[in-house]
This record gives structure tokens, sequence and C-alpha cells, in this order.
């Protein structure tokens, strides 16, 4: 735990020393302040509102967001390494490759979770403005979900990360996947007579906007995500290994 | 404290390692030479865990590199060719997440200690990002340092730095051989033949001669040719010399001097000083004329001499 620990700390501090990670986190915050306003604007417009607000207004454009600023964020996490060199003197430090990895992943979720903690304003302001404030419940089912689903983009990122000496290659190859798994993947599961039902559970958006931006939190929704960051931190752990046999 | 035995290293379809075995013991600096490809860094990273071998085995501080490699990790310093540095952090910064990752206590004082072992104390703050070349190798070694490991793998240690500096790395490199392994790569072959106890020299994958930098002048070269020079008149100095039983080759190259040849092993020197000097000459310098270690390299690393095993 302790190798894990050291370099998730190397990592959080080396994102804020990077413009990058500036960026990415102006990029979401400008978009979703937009969305947010636009949706109270609306809201506020409308005398006949039934539901009362809650965080989906956030939660549920910031994790499309999230997919398209994940890969910038894991694109250099070890492919970086592997191009500067640094690699060589993780890899003969005695730390396991698994801690490697996951150290990696800890140190960009520990970032992401930092950039989405600071989205909390939005729904805290708003509970904040009105009466009876926002749905708690709801707001806190949303964010679990948002977390677990960038915890899955991060891993899924960190794997590909590891297969790369070119952190574009490893930004456009994870782009790729997410999209697939987001977009693409579920599309076959009311097409197929057999096996839809497969494509269906695969479908990483049904599990959040189906599940938890609904208010509601399944064992099945929580296995896959953890599944997907597990399977995206092996894929990871492999890559380093092939590396070292090649 | 290392012993290699029958490695061997396969990429793809290319042999770069082929059948390498030797030692190194404890206070001993082992001198690894051969030229670019030779397979000097491949062995390197093999001995520190970065890769396994196709076959054969090594260990290291007593461990096995493959079934123990975290072992191994744990008691062998280790600086690559191309030296790993974060830019982004400082010298201070990086090594206390280098001894943080070996567990060390107190490791912000170890790591301004091993700064003022390589001479950068005053930097300790500075951005790596601003370092020069040199200033850099020395970040390089003491992060290799750090733990004070048991055994010590440098690739080209001293490659980048100012003569003042390599006078220092070197001088660090002593110390350190003094008790504990190390083993260097370099391709400068002075550098072995002054700080190295022992030299490997090895050439497309094998390992082509081991000796000590003298032994193998020795060996290779199978007779010793010195310079003699007298003050004055040389007339007749070569009758003088061939008196003396062991000389051969006798030449006289100018007024002053000539040239003389003697067996390896049959040091005939002061005989032939004493038979100087009773001639009446004034002897003034008597130096060999050895087969220097540049030689010796190219001897045993051209295509035409590969292979061969003194």
């Amino acid at each position: 735990m302790r190798n894990i620990w050291t370099i998730a700390k190397r990592e959080y501090t080396t994102y804020f020393n990077s413009p990058l990670a500036y960026v990415v986190m102006l990029i979401l915050f400008a978009v979703i302040g937009l969305i947010f306003a636009l949706n109270l604007l609306s809201v506020t417009n409308n005398p006949f509102l039934a539901q009362p607000l809650d965080a989906t207004m956030v939660a549920g454009p910031l994790v499309f967001m999230l997919l398209f600023c994940t890969p910038a964020i894991t694109m250099r996490l070890i492919s970086d390494e592997s191009r500067t060199g640094t690699l060589e003197l993780l890899l003969t430090a005695p730390i396991r490759d698994w801690e490697l990895v996951t150290g990696k992943w800890l140190g960009a979720f520990l970032f992401m979770l930092t950039t989405i903690a600071l989205t909390l304003i939005f729904p805290f302001w708003v509970h904040g403005m009105t009466d009876p404030g926002i749905d708690i419940a709801r707001t806190a089912s949303s964010y679990v979900g948002l977390i677990l689903v960038v915890a899955a983009f991060l891993g899924i990122g960190v794997g590909i990360s590891a297969l790369f000496s070119n952190q574009f290659a490893a930004f456009f190859a994870t782009m790729g996947i997410l999209v697939v798994m987001w977009f693409l993947i579920g599309a076959p599961a009311n097409l197929l007579p057999v096996g839809g039902e497969l494509f269906g559970y695969l479908d990483m958006n049904s599990h959040f906007y189906g599940g938890f931006n609904r208010g509601a939190i399944n064992l099945t929704d929580i296995v896959y995500y953890v599944s997907l960051t597990a399977l995206g931190l092996f894929t990871g752990n492999i890559a380093i290994d092939y590396r070292r046999w090649k | 404290m290392i012993q290699v035995n029958g490695l061997i290293k396969d990429y793809g379809a290319r042999r770069a390692l082929n059948d390498i075995t030797f030692d190194a013991n404890q206070g001993e600096i082992v001198g690894f030479l051969g030229p670019n490809g030779a397979g000097k860094t491949t062995t390197m990273r093999i001995l520190v865990g970065y890769m396994p071998p196709t076959d054969g085995a090594a260990i290291v501080a007593g461990y096995d590199v493959v079934e123990e490699s975290l072992e191994v990790r744990k008691r062998v310093g280790y600086l690559p060719e191309t030296v790993p540095l974060y830019t982004d952090m400082t010298a201070l910064e990086y090594l206390k997440f280098m001894a943080d990752l070996r567990h060390i206590p107190d490791s912000k004082e170890r790591a301004y200690e091993t700064l003022e072992q390589v001479n950068l104390q005053d930097r300790a703050n500075s951005y790596i990002g601003t370092f020069s070349k040199g200033m850099r190798q020395r970040v390089g070694l003491a992060q290799a340092l750090i733990h004070r490991p048991e055994v010590l793998i440098l690739d080209e240690p001293t490659i980048g730095l100012d003569p003042a500096q390599v006078v220092e790395v070197r001088n660090v490199i002593k110390e350190i051989g003094k008790d504990r392994t190390v083993l260097l790569s370099t391709h400068i072959l002075t550098e072995a033949q002054n700080i190295c106890d022992r030299v490997l020299i090895i050439n497309k994958g094998s390992i082509v001669a081991e000796d000590t930098p003298e032994n193998l002048q020795s060996r290779l070269v199978g007779s010793q040719r010195v310079i003699l020079r007298v003050r004055g008149d040389s007339d007749g100095l070569d009758a003088a010399i061939k008196k003396v039983k062991g000389t051969r080759a006798i030449e006289v190259t100018d007024a002053e001097t000539v040239e003389f040849e003697f067996s390896a092993g049959q040091d005939v020197r002061p005989q032939v000083a004493k038979a100087v000097i009773q001639a009446g000459y004034e002897l003034i310098e008597m130096r060999p004329v050895g087969m220097s270690l540049e030689e010796i390299f190219l001897e045993l690393t051209q295509d035409n001499s590969a292979g061969k095993k003194p």
C-alpha cells in the first residue's frame, strides 16, 4: 500500500504542475457551468415544475464531458514514463508492477475526485437558494455513480497508457474504447435475437443513466464499474509484464 | 555478490547475449567494456531485474534475479545509460521520492545527505529541468546510491561530466567499491584501467576476455618492450644490453635511446639497469611501451579476432 501511495502522491502533484490538467479543469467548469445556468434558467421559468431540483443537471452532462477529458488525463501516465526512460527507474525499484499501475491510477483518480468535488458547488448553490432544496439522496446517488464511472474510465486509460510509448496513441486508443463502450456496445442489445442481454450489460452508459443518475444504487452497477476498473488495471499490469519479457 | 552463469538473451530472432558467465565479489570494482550493441546494457538490465534472461541464471546479493527479483532490486543501486529523471521535480524532491519508494526512514534527510555525496547540496531545491548534463548525471548517481546498496550497477556513469566531475565521481565509485560490489560499463578505457580491479570485455554478446587490466596486457602482448635513454653518447649501449640474458630485439632508435624486449613474466629491467650503469652510461629513463587497453580492446573486438580468448 505504501508504494501505491508514494506513486499516487507524485502523480497527483504532477497534475498541478501541468497546464494540461488546468485546461481540462477549465473546460469542464466552463461547459458544466454553462449547462447548469441554462438548466437553472429553464427551471426557474417553468412555474409548473413538479420534480424537486437535484444534481442530475450537473452529473449527467459532467459524465459525458469526462468521457472526452479522461483520455487526456491518463494518456501520459505510463506511456510518458516509457518515452522518457523513467519507466526503467520504476521497474528496477523494489515495487511490484501492479503497485505501479494502481499508484498511477490512484493519483489520477484523486485528481479527478478533486475536480468532481469542486462541481458540487453547483447543486449546493441551488440547495441554498431554494426551498425545500435539492433532492439530496438523488444527488448523492448521481455523484456515487459519477465517481464509479470515472474510476472505470481511468482504469481503462491507465491500462491503455501502459500499452503505448506514445501518449497521443494512448489518447486516441482510450478515446476509441470509451466511445465504443459508452455509445456503441449497447446498440446490438435490441437487435440480436440471442445474446442481446450481454451487450446490454456491457453498455457503460445504461449503468449510469439507467441506475445511479435516477437515484438507484444497484449492486450490479457497482460490480460492473469496479470490474471494468480492475480489468483496466489488470491490462496495465500485463502490458508492463509484456514489456519486460519482449 | 554477483554470479552470472550461462546468461542468454534473445530479442526475437537476434541473440543479444550468448552464454555470459562471470562473477564479481564484495569489495571489487568490475569494468564492463565493449563496443555499442555488444550486450553490456542488456546484461546490466537483467542483473537489476528490469528484464528476465531467455536462459541461464544470475544471483545478485544472494538472490535470483528472476525468482526473487524484488529482493534483488532492494539491494541494488542502478544508474541506467539514459539517466531517468523527472524534470518537473527539484533534486531533493526527486531523491525523496526515490527514498520513499525504498521505504527509507527520514527520507528527506537521506536525500540531502546523498546530494552532498555527489556535491549537489547547493542545488537541492533547483528543478532538475534546469540542470546541465553533468548535474543530471550526478542526480542519477545519487538515486542509485540513496539506499546504500550492496551492489552498484552503473551504465556509463561518467558520460557527460567535465574532467573535474569525472574525478569526483570516480572517487565516489572507488570509495563505494572498497566494501561493496560495483559493476560499471564504460567506453573510457583509461577509466577502466584506473578504477577497476577487473575488466570484462564483451563483444557480440560473448565475453572475450576477463582479467585485471595489467594481466590482460601481459597475456595479450606476450612480451614487454622497453625504451631506455641515457645522457650523452649511446655508442655501445646496445651491446651492453645484449649481454643481459633474456633481452632481445634490441634497436638503437636515436643517439641517446635504445629499445629492447623481454618475455612477459621474466622482468630483466633491474639487470639491464645495473649493466648499463656498470658500463659507465648515465641512465636517465627506462619505461615500458605496453599495449594500451585501447589496443587490447580493439584487438579483441575487431571482427577478425572476435571470439579470441587469451
